[in-house]
């Protein structure tokens, strides 16, 4: 009885687990749900002033500047 | 003293119900998108907020479209001088949003004032249904409803004219008996 317990308790878990992994809609936000992302808050550029601040840092510590070209927010569109 | 029979049956009984579950726990994933060759889903049974124009018989865009996608807003303009070209010829098109937020919805259907019909997808079920690749995706159906060409995103003048070449072989295609 005991092991028959720990066989199902095992295999529920298993599937749990692998049902977790394998839903698609569980671990992605799918393309039609990104309105959030999509948002203008959500622009790594939305603050020039911030901007501005974080590419004087870039370039003291690195001596080089520029090169981060991704536009847009994170809709993914397209 | 229980004969080993009963036992061996006793084993299949819990085996079941944990293989169903099993089972359940990997629908999410056994759903597949529509593909060239299915049938689209029926948009006069779907819950739609707007115009279901009639389509039978005739060859059907559906775009799936959202405000705040971007590449959406540049597809509207094309896919209005699409329905303007061909839509005397037998083109129905229905641009389909999966806006969330009504009032997004009608503020980008003000903006743009499209000449085509538009609904939202109330509850993004039809969407899910669909499942589709990206946004904005558009799929292009013959007269007998099947999936013909799908596009994946709008790339400007390029798939403007892709998409008016297809509509030109379907509608040159004879009626379905």
């Amino acid at each position: 009885m005991k092991t028959r317990c720990i066989a199902v308790f095992a295999l529920a878990s298993l599937a749990a687990v692998l049902g977790g992994c394998a839903s698609a809609t569980a671990v992605r936000v799918q393309p039609w749900e990104r309105a959030t992302l999509a948002d203008y808050t959500m622009r790594p550029d939305r603050d020039p002033l911030g901007t501005q601040l974080d590419e004087h840092i870039y370039f003291s510590r690195e001596a080089a500047s520029g090169g981060r070209g991704v536009g847009g927010s994170g809709c993914g569109c397209n | 003293m229980i004969p080993p029979s009963i036992h061996s049956n006793r084993g299949a009984a819990w085996l079941r119900p944990a293989l169903l579950g099993a089972l359940l726990a990997f629908t999410p994933a056994l759903r597949a998108q529509i593909k060239v060759g299915d049938s689209f889903p029926s948009l006069q049974s779907a819950e739609l907020d707007g115009a279901r124009p009639d389509t039978a018989g005739k060859v059907l865009l559906v775009d799936f479209w959202a405000s705040w996608c971007t590449p959406c807003k540049a597809s509207f303009p094309a896919y209005a001088r699409i329905y303007g070209d061909f839509s005397p010829r037998g083109l129905a098109l229905v641009a389909v949003s999966v806006d969330k937020v009504p009032a997004d919805y009608a503020a980008f259907l003000r903006k743009m004032a499209p000449p085509f019909a538009t609904a939202r997808d109330v509850g993004q079920r039809l969407v899910t249904m669909v499942r589709v690749p990206s946004m904005p995706t558009s799929y292009l159906m013959g007269r007998d409803g099947r999936v013909r060409f799908i596009h994946e995103g709008f790339h400007n003048a390029g798939t403007e004219a892709e998409i008016r070449k297809e509509i030109e072989a379907l509608l040159n295609e004879k009626s379905a008996p």
